[in-house]
């Protein structure tokens, strides 16, 4: 279980990050959502190490984060940032060998090993293993990543923003490789999301933030309905079920 | 591009640098230690090549370091102010100390080569138009800045000749007593060699590397201070030569990849295979006579150069 007590952040004199406290379950899918500049990004920076909090803490499990080795919360959290530009010409199979550097710092065991190719299979990326980055697809090298964060083998996986850039095909394909990550594999996966649509289908519970605070946080079912959407949004946003999904339908809603 | 056959390219054109030059050598005079041949052959040729492959292998390694962790494929110690950096430093501390001594000059270079890259990586860092030609541009033009700064010093106290020395690459003053700073290199390449790893994972970004577990800014400020330290011994013993650690280590991208572990000894090798071509290249030319190595290199690295810009825009993003 990760705990976030009373975390701020401040950019100059602007928090944001405003005395947040979270709690974020294991085994589920957790997701993140708020209107543009709600501090979603932060949040996950901050509990991934990324960023340091200026007050308050994050606990893993019982430690405070800040007092954990960094190679040893490597292999205990993991996180992806959205990465636009990556001009590094590796192929899948060493990036995904990376995965591993937490626990053989670059000389692959025999162990080591087994994961990389678990994990790329995994991912169905084991035809395409040698090829390089920079000649897959958005959806292709995204899978790739996520692939290396499985041979990482971390009990929480942080991704922000794992869809952008993705078409629709792409978008459920991954959402769907990250809901097996949590039912198969029993990993604890925390997104940040911008579509409230994937956020409502694929995830347990939700965390949405606005101006730096968590306004409301929940199961989907507490948070995807109309009267919750009003408050986070400033938006009156029907809600329909179809096929036992809840959608919002947002597009022509007013403000 | 196989290591093997770079490996055996390197000892071929060794064997050639060995026994090319204005006296006639053969491996039999070698026997006789007390003939003109052999002196020759100990003082001068064999120290030659020995600083042409240690220049060779620094300058490429050097290169492929700042690529990495500058994350932009034409960055290099000619490209981003690294070597007019040291050649201010070598100027400084001939102005404070008259006649300053090696070990002097050597901690004044070093230590401006390693502020003056330091200071383009904070450049870097505060951009955001992340271009792959602009960004090096930049680059020649803050080196520029510091060169023109060391040229008026250098005219004020009458000390011109000397950066104009430093200027030029030359390896034909090269003779025992004169090159063994560049030795310094040696551990430098091993731990190079030791944190490929971790300079590939740096290379991929802060975040990607604080995920990792890499200690980012332990990683990036090593990988400055081996480049400056490679690049002041290649200064201070041999002088400028361009291109070297532009141009191998994209060659060798194109063909492995980026992954450090993997390509750091092809790029050492075939930046001792290129060295050593350009060399032998530039003493056939006017036989007896030779021409600077920074000539040479220079014709050609730009020629590759240029290829690499017309087949790359693409590929360098």
């Amino acid at each position: 279980m990760i705990k976030v007590k009373g975390l701020s952040k401040f950019f100059g004199k602007k928090a944001v990050i405003d005395n947040v406290s979270v709690t974020i379950e294991p085994g589920k899918i957790t997701s993140f959502i708020g209107p543009n500049g709600a501090g979603k990004s932060t949040l996950l920076s901050m509990v991934s190490r990324l960023l340091n909090a200026d007050t308050g803490e994050v606990l893993l499990e019982t430690n405070d984060i800040r007092t954990i080795k960094s190679d040893e919360f490597a292999k205990r959290v993991s996180i992806l940032k959205q990465s636009n530009f990556m001009n590094v010409r590796l192929t899948i199979r060493e990036l995904v060998s990376f995965g591993r550097y937490p626990y053989s710092k670059g000389r692959l065991t025999k162990e080591d090993l087994k994961f990389v190719d678990q994990a790329l299979e995994y991912m169905n990326l084991t035809d395409m293993q040698d090829r390089y980055l920079d000649e897959l697809s958005g959806g292709q090298r995204q899978r790739a990543f996520i692939a290396m964060v499985i041979a990482q083998d971390t009990e929480y996986v942080l991704l922000d923003e794992p869809l952008n850039n993705l078409d629709m095909k792409h978008s459920v394909q991954i959402m769907k490789i990250l809901r097996k990550l949590v039912d198969e594999l029993g990993k604890t996966v925390v997104i940040v999301l911008h579509d409230i649509n994937f956020a409502s289908v694929y995830s347990d519970r939700i965390v949405a933030l606005k101006d730096g605070r968590v306004i409301k946080e929940g199961t989907t079912d507490e948070i995807i309905n109309s009267a919750a959407l009003k408050q986070i949004y400033d938006m009156d946003i029907p809600v329909q079920e179809q096929n036992g999904c809840r959608i919002c339908v947002y597009f022509n809603s007013h403000s | 591009m196989r290591l093997w056959i770079l490996i055996v390219a390197a000892i071929v054109l060794s064997a050639i640098s060995l026994f090319l030059g204005a006296t006639d050598i053969s491996p039999k005079d070698l026997l006789d230690f007390n003939s003109v041949e052999a002196e020759i052959f100990y003082i001068s040729r064999i120290p030659r090549l020995a600083a042409i492959i240690l220049a060779g292998i620094g300058m490429s390694v050097a290169g492929l370091i700042m690529q990495s962790l500058s994350r932009n494929k034409f960055v290099s110690p000619t490209t981003a102010g690294t070597l007019d950096a040291a050649k201010l430093g070598i100027l400084i501390s001939m102005l404070l100390f008259t006649g300053a001594s090696y070990t002097q000059q050597i901690i004044f270079s070093f230590v401006f080569a390693l502020a003056g890259t330091f200071v383009f990586m904070q450049i870097l860092n505060r951009i955001k138009f992340k271009d792959a030609i602009f960004i090096p541009l930049i680059g020649i033009m803050y080196g520029n800045i510091l060169s023109s700064i060391t040229v008026f010093f250098a005219y004020e106290a009458d000390l011109l000749q000397n950066i104009d020395a430093w200027l030029m690459g030359d390896f034909s003053l090269i003779i025992k007593g004169r090159y063994e700073l560049l030795y310094l290199s040696v551990p430098v390449i091993i731990i190079a060699y030791l944190y490929a790893n971790r300079f590939t994972v740096a290379g991929m970004g802060e975040d990607f590397a604080k995920n990792l577990g890499v200690h980012y800014k332990f990683v990036l400020n090593l990988g400055l201070a081996l480049v400056a330290l490679i690049s002041t011994t290649v200064l201070l013993t041999v002088g400028v030569i361009p291109f070297l650690g532009l141009i191998v280590p994209n060659l060798v991208s194109i063909f492995k990849g980026d992954n450090l572990a993997k390509t750091l000894p092809h790029t050492a090798v075939l930046g001792v295979v290129f060295l050593l071509a350009c060399d032998i290249i530039g003493r056939i030319i006017i036989y007896p006579y030779e021409i600077p190595i920074n000539l040479t290199v220079g014709v050609i690295g730009s020629a590759i150069f240029l290829m690499l810009l017309f087949r790359g825009r693409a590929y360098a993003k």
